[in-house]
């Protein structure tokens, strides 16, 4: 009586997750290997797509200081963008967590909410703003004295940064968010009524309990950048590629999908091995945290 | 806890500006009266929304996004209750891994998922077909439609479920009178947030869609790529205020902020 009911109970899980796994192998983990099987593969302007196996396109890739740009651009604007969000996100989920609990929830809700917006609608409003060299951020920026001459945003990486760090910014306020909540407030109150000012008990107590909060944000916000599609794409218009445009011109307008598998798949590794590899050592550096 | 200085409010006030203007820029040049890109400075016009219906091509793709977002958050939902379920109540072997599968399409760069549909979607004959959109939609919303049923099925009482079962109820009369009510706002605010994953995607949908089964956001990002023109800020207002909605229902249903503080949480 009681096995019968064990085997069931055995059972059941996996009965229950049975559809999801296999469309998950069927329509996930089989198209995946599909990709990395194509960067193989050769591929001619009149032939096609032919399925042998050489490195032709791997090696292209190692060899062409084209892509070694590419990759190196793309990673450049992912450090950047991860940068400005860490140094403007932090401090206003500092900001955010002292302010009165009516305040606080609009304000959270303002900063995060943009997060389920359409990503083409925001990075329009980049290029409305940045739009030519009277473009609004120019204005502004010159009337308050910040700058002389309108600085070009347009078709540059700097626009791409500034736009891409707008979509990112939820991102590393939530995840700064989340590690100011497992702050004990009567730390800094103990920390001022031994005599610590605010610049020492900012430096001290503060920065150290969300460091972790920051750079998993900072995970986050790197891989999403690092593979960041739309606002490139918009911004950076046809010339200045990143990895996902490439990869998308070779796709859908080269038509040399070998070559624009192997660079996805040199992304989706490259990724891979830098978030799995930050996380082990912050988890290793910061283990006390995490318990 | 201390208040916030002076400099931290001028600082927080600046932020909260350069966070809320793209989105209110895109929404104020869409009433512009005239007839290139500006803000409205003399009078608010409908003229770019009533250009809407000149663009089939717009309206099309707003019910192709529409009913692909409706139907594959429904479809992921059929597959994300059952194993909401199982990874809620049973402790098994391999637990972990299927939960770290399930939630895999975040960690994979849409751009790559994209590139992995087309290449299998094309040689399974199914190359920008609405099926085939539908199929990678259920894919890439799956992970928010079973973290929020999970949520939901995780803080579930068991003990409702044993009176059911004692009063003689079982299988399926049991999930549907009993489990099915009880998990429910948990269901349907993951309906709504997969929704709205799939309304937005652009990176993945831009590799399958073909002309016919263009989404909006394709047919946006195309028509951004040859000029940009009070007509697309319009057509974007509209999106959002079909997000907004979403959002509504998500905040009335299950609390916004849970939502949104889970996403960094279990996401990475």
């Amino acid at each position: 009586m009681s096995t019968a009911a064990d085997e069931r109970n055995a059972r059941a899980p996996w009965a229950l997750t049975a559809p999801a796994l296999m469309l998950f192998v069927g329509v996930l983990l089989i198209p995946l290997a599909m990709t990395v099987m194509l960067s193989f593969h050769d591929w001619g302007q009149y032939k096609g797509i032919e399925p042998v196996f050489i490195l032709k396109n791997w090696h292209e890739i190692a060899t062409d200081p084209y892509y070694a740009e590419m990759f190196w651009r793309t990673f450049r604007i992912a450090i950047l963008t991860t940068l400005l969000t860490a140094l403007l996100g932090a401090p206003e989920a500092y900001i955010l967590n002292r302010m009165s609990g009516r305040w606080k929830s609009i304000f959270l809700l303002v900063i995060l909410g943009p997060l389920l917006i359409s990503v083409v609608a925001r990075t329009l409003g980049w290029a409305l703003l940045f739009g030519g060299s009277n473009g609004l951020v120019n204005k502004l920026l010159m009337s308050a004295g910040v700058i002389r001459s309108p600085i070009p945003f347009m078709f540059t990486e700097t626009g791409m940064v500034v736009a891409l760090a707008h979509v990112m910014m939820p991102f590393m306020v939530l995840s700064v968010w989340a590690a100011l909540q497992r702050l004990d407030p009567q730390i800094e109150n103990a920390a001022m009524s031994l005599g610590a000012g605010p610049i020492t008990i900012i430096r001290r107590i503060i920065m150290p309990q969300i460091m972790p909060g920051v750079l998993s944000g900072a995970i986050i916000v790197f891989s999403l950048s690092a593979s960041a599609f739309a606002t490139p794409a918009i911004i950076g218009g046809r010339r200045l590629k990143v990895a996902a445009t490439l990869a998308y011109d070779e796709f859908l307008n080269t038509l040399n999908w070998p070559l624009g598998a192997a660079v996805a798949t040199l992304l989706l590794v490259a990724l891979v091995l830098i978030v799995v590899g930050s996380n082990a050592l912050i988890e290793r550096r910061y283990a006390e945290v995490f318990r | 806890m201390r208040r916030n200085g002076p400099l931290a409010l001028i600082f927080h006030t600046i932020f909260v500006i350069v966070m809320v203007a793209p989105i209110l820029v895109v929404c104020l040049v869409a009433f512009t009266p005239e007839g290139f890109l500006s803000l409205p400075t003399n009078g608010f016009s409908l003229r770019w929304f009533r250009a809407i219906a000149n663009y089939p091509e717009f309206i099309h793709a707003f019910w192709v996004s529409l009913g692909l977002g409706a139907l594959s958050s429904f479809v992921a939902l059929l597959f994300a209750v059952p194993a909401a379920l199982a990874l809620a109540r049973y402790r098994f072997r391999g637990r972990d891994a299927l939960a770290a599968l399930f939630l895999s399409p975040l960690m994979i760069p849409h751009v790559v998922l994209g590139i992995a549909f087309l290449r299998f979607f094309t040689s399974a004959g199914l190359g920008g077909s609405f099926a085939a959109l539908i199929i990678a939609h259920v894919i890439i919303v799956f992970p928010f439609a079973l973290r929020l049923t999970l949520a939901a099925a995780t803080g579930m009482d068991l003990s409702v479920e044993m009176a059911a079962v004692s009063l003689g109820a079982g299988g399926w009369t049991l999930f549907r009178r009993v489990t099915l009510p009880l998990i429910m706002p948990g269901v349907i605010s993951g309906w709504a947030l997969a929704f709205i994953q799939s309304f937005d995607d652009l990176t993945m949908t831009v590799f399958l869609a073909a002309p016919g089964t263009e989404t909006l956001p394709v047919r946006m990002f195309l028509y951004i790529q040859d000029n940009i023109d009070p007509l697309v800020t319009s057509v974007s207002a509209c999106v959002i205020a079909v997000t907004m909605t979403a959002l509504i229902l998500l905040d009335r249903f299950y609390g916004l902020d849970r939502v949104l503080a889970g996403k960094g949480d279990t996401g990475r």
